[in-house]
């Protein structure tokens, strides 16, 4: 089998974005074009963003979040029993600093939502979620919570549609393991990415909760 | 968000509280404060909501609201095949998965009158034994958590881990196995799953044991549990709870004894009774029941038999893969039960069995086709949780924390 | 379980205390089942509970749409001593689904009669409580009936979604 590689021009593009190596050629070939003169606009400022932004401080906030994070005590159903199982000692949580579970939302960043969302319940997960001060992330797991999972029905709600998540993890329970994957792949984005609200990185338009005044039309946010 | 004129607060506050008015006492001191626990709350086992009625910190009154997990299993499993239905209800008591499927594939079998074969039924009764087993250590490590003694939670984690660890290995899955079919078990326990059982089965003993030694005579756990929202066995069965907050009362009722199925008449085991009903009683009863679950496992693995572990029933139980590239009759067979499902004649049946935290039934009734007419369970939770509103009846808070702890409920069976 | 001719005795002598109330017994798999008139479940169960059948073990509902009349409600009786089962049903039609409640004789039927009347709209009468159990309170709608719809998601793969493909359940 031979093996092509490709030279010149075309192996030093990007091929796959996200990747820290092709960030890194991104941010060289517009600092190659700053230097030239020929960024502006937009462009110039989220390059200037970037650079200035991801600074050591910046780094060092963003290591400090994701190996501290305190979850909520969110247990639902089927799911909680694995949830519990990473804290258990076989998959230990602990490695990472998530083992202090905190009770009250006030005081915890993330926020794992185990176990089936039904409709009597979406309301009060919604109400957890604001009370949750920024930075917070959620993650879905299972798939109940991702999706609708196995009941496809009257009674269950998908968290996508009332909350936003970060990290969707899969299975019916997940594994003790895949949870752990998930929340690692939750720190990574905490570590290495710029730190921003949830309302920024999902450019969540309409998801603030608007109370009706007399008077004037006021646009209300889609629901 | 009010596009449809909805206002979850409004409708909150438009729930009355009248019927709990109660006369306040003659001192002007003590009001009756209702407090709403949950349905996030950390110790509730699952979401609870409960609304507790205090003066000072007596509890007078209490009222469980449930619903917060309610799924739509029932009305689920009515619209899926017979077979396709089991793991859709096997995910309702999502701590005793076995049982919940070995009672729908035993309500089948009972209207399909199929007989199961006995190595089936051995390894049915081992799969379920150490569910109950496990049940049982997830309970005992979240209810010392919820007292405060978080040790121990850490040891029935452990332990825990062994039994999934077993699942697995028979399985493939952890939990919500779907290895119960109807008409035997998915199939036949692999090489080194006799070992790795009789291991554990070597080890839990002793594993109690130090369970008990940390819990029996523990001076805070005696305190906080002796003597506790104790009830009358009268009021329980009038409340219509079973399983071990019956036992713990004094009544010796354990439907694998009194009214054996799968094959429980062939083993020696006892029932464990409590003296007067308090939490202390609840407490000890499951664990010695975990005792009395490794000596039935450990005598249906010295027993079990040779032969099938499904039945030969072509019409209900897939054929074998050989058999597919040789038989015709085979081939269809198989081609009917996978894509139609199997037919079940009309009928109704209520098969009961012994899950771990009481009577669990299964009512299915089919109207011939080869989708389930209504599949209904009745979770032991459902019922046993109306037993907490007389049970905590001028007790503390704090006893109240113990005794939805040793209560055992599971959201995921009251709601369904 | 009573056996075909205690399950025939048993219909034998609640029909001599009321005539009207046993409509029909079925014995099935081993187990009896007794068909009442809806207005006599609270005697009959008392006179059951005379008999021996001192434990209700489950209330639950049933939709025999289409078969009329509509709703059934079943009681799953238990005798410890003898170890005996009874299932006592009645049926209700959607627009008259009165049933008398039998929670003051069987404190346990409460939360039990409460979901009977959320997932199928039989009204208790005399219930001390009766609210929906299961669902929020302002649904509408008794989910376990039938006709009503299962609900749910479409489920939309994203090659049906770039395509644009119209994709239902």
């Amino acid at each position: 089998m031979e093996v092509i590689r490709q030279g010149g021009v075309a192996g030093s593009l990007p091929t796959h974005p996200g990747d820290a190596k092709t960030d890194l050629r991104i941010r060289q070939l517009r600092a190659r074009d700053l230097l030239s003169g020929d960024l502006d606009g937009a462009e110039l400022e989220r390059h200037v963003q970037e650079s200035i932004l991801t600074t050591t401080l910046d780094k060092a906030v963003g290591w400090a979040r994701g190996n501290a994070m305190f979850p909520a005590t969110f247990g639902l159903a089927c799911c909680a029993i694995e949830m519990m199982s990473i804290v258990a000692a076989r998959v230990d949580v602990a490695r990472f600093g998530f083992e202090a579970f905190r009770a009250s939302p006030r005081q915890a960043d993330l926020l794992i939502l185990s176990g089936r969302v039904s409709i009597k319940m979406a309301p009060v997960v919604r109400r957890i979620w604001d009370q949750m001060l920024e930075p917070k992330w959620a993650i879905a797991m299972g798939a109940c919570s991702s999706s609708m999972g196995v009941f496809n029905n009257y009674a269950i709600v998908p968290a996508d549609k009332f909350m936003p998540v970060s990290v969707h993890v899969p299975g019916c329970p997940p594994r003790p393991e895949a949870l752990m994957h998930g929340i690692l792949k939750l720190r990574q984005q905490i570590v290495s990415g710029p730190d921003e609200s949830w309302r920024a990185r999902y450019q969540a338009i309409g998801t603030e909760e608007l109370v009706a005044i007399e008077g004037p039309k006021d646009e209300g946010g889609g629901a | 968000m009010s596009t449809t004129g909805y206002d979850y607060r409004q409708v909150e506050d438009s729930i009355t509280m009248a019927p709990l008015a109660r006369q306040l006492s003659e001192n002007l001191h003590d009001e009756l404060l209702t407090l709403n626990f949950g349905p996030h709350h950390p110790a509730t086992h699952g979401v609870l909501r409960l609304l507790v009625t205090l003066e000072g910190e007596v509890v007078r009154d209490l009222r469980p609201m449930i619903g917060y997990v309610h799924t739509g299993i029932e009305k689920t499993a009515e619209d899926k095949s017979y077979w396709k239905v089991i793991p859709v209800v096997e995910r309702m008591d999502y701590l005793a998965y076995y049982f919940n499927a070995y009672a729908y594939v035993g309500a089948v079998e009972t209207l399909l009158d199929l007989e199961v074969p006995p190595r089936a039924r051995y390894l049915r009764v081992i799969h379920m034994e150490l569910n109950r087993i496990m049940s049982h250590l997830v309970w005992l490590g979240t209810s010392c958590l919820d007292l405060g003694a978080i040790s121990m939670f850490w040891y029935c984690f452990r332990e825990r881990e062994r039994i999934m660890d077993l699942f697995e290995q028979s399985s493939g899955q952890r939990m919500h196995t779907r290895y119960f079919q109807v008409g035997g078990v998915m199939e036949d326990i692999p090489r080194g799953f006799a070992e790795k059982l009789r291991q554990f089965i070597a080890v839990m003993p002793e594993r109690v044991d130090q369970y008990e030694a940390i819990l029996d005579r523990n001076e805070i756990v005696v305190q906080r549990l002796r003597h506790v929202c104790p009830l009358e066995a009268d009021k329980l069965m009038e409340l219509g709870v079973t399983g071990p907050l019956l036992r713990a009362a004094g009544v010796p009722w354990d439907l694998r004894k009194q009214a054996p199925y799968c094959s429980y008449e062939d083993f020696d085991f006892k029932v464990p009774v409590g003296g007067i009903g308090d939490n202390y009683d609840r407490f000890l009863v499951r664990i010695r029941e975990m005792r009395q679950s490794v000596a039935i496992i450990e005598q249906a693995l010295d027993g079990l038999p040779e032969g099938p572990w499904m039945t030969d029933d072509r019409k209900v139980a897939l054929p074998p893969r050989h058999e597919l590239a040789t038989s015709m009759e085979a081939l269809i067979h198989h081609f009917k039960l996978v894509t139609e499902g199997f037919r079940v004649p009309p009928g109704e049946v209520y098969f009961p069995i012994e899950s771990p935290r009481g009577e669990l039934g299964c009512f299915v009734r089919s109207d011939g086709s080869s989708k389930p007419a209504r599949v209904h369970m009745r979770d032991p939770s459902f019922v046993n949780l109306q037993a907490t509103g007389p049970m905590v009846q001028d007790a503390y808070i704090a006893d109240m924390i113990a005794t939805l702890a040793a209560l055992d409920p599971v959201l995921g069976g009251i709601d369904r | 379980m009573p056996d075909a001719t205690g399950l025939e005795l048993l219909a034998q002598e609640l029909r001599a205390a009321d005539a009207e109330s046993v409509v029909s017994t079925t014995h099935f798999r081993g187990k009896g089942t007794i068909e009442i008139a809806p207005a006599a479940v609270r005697a009959t169960l008392q006179r059951l509970r005379e008999r021996g059948f001192h434990f209700l073990c489950s209330v639950h509902g049933v939709d025999y749409h289409p078969e009329e009349p509509r709703l059934g409600v079943h009681y799953e009786l238990l005798d410890m001593e003898k170890v005996d089962r009874l299932t006592v049903k009645l049926r209700v039609p959607v627009d008259a689904p009165e049933v008398e409640s039998v929670t003051p004789d069987w404190p346990t039927a409460d939360h039990q009669e409460r979901e009977v009347y959320d997932m199928f709209g039989v009204v208790f009468e005399g219930h001390p409580d009766l609210r929906r159990i299961l669902m929020p309170e302002d649904y509408e709608g008794h989910p376990q009936r039938r006709d009503f719809p299962i609900g749910g998601e479409p489920v939309l793969f994203t090659l049906d979604e770039a395509r644009g493909t119209q994709y239902t359940r």
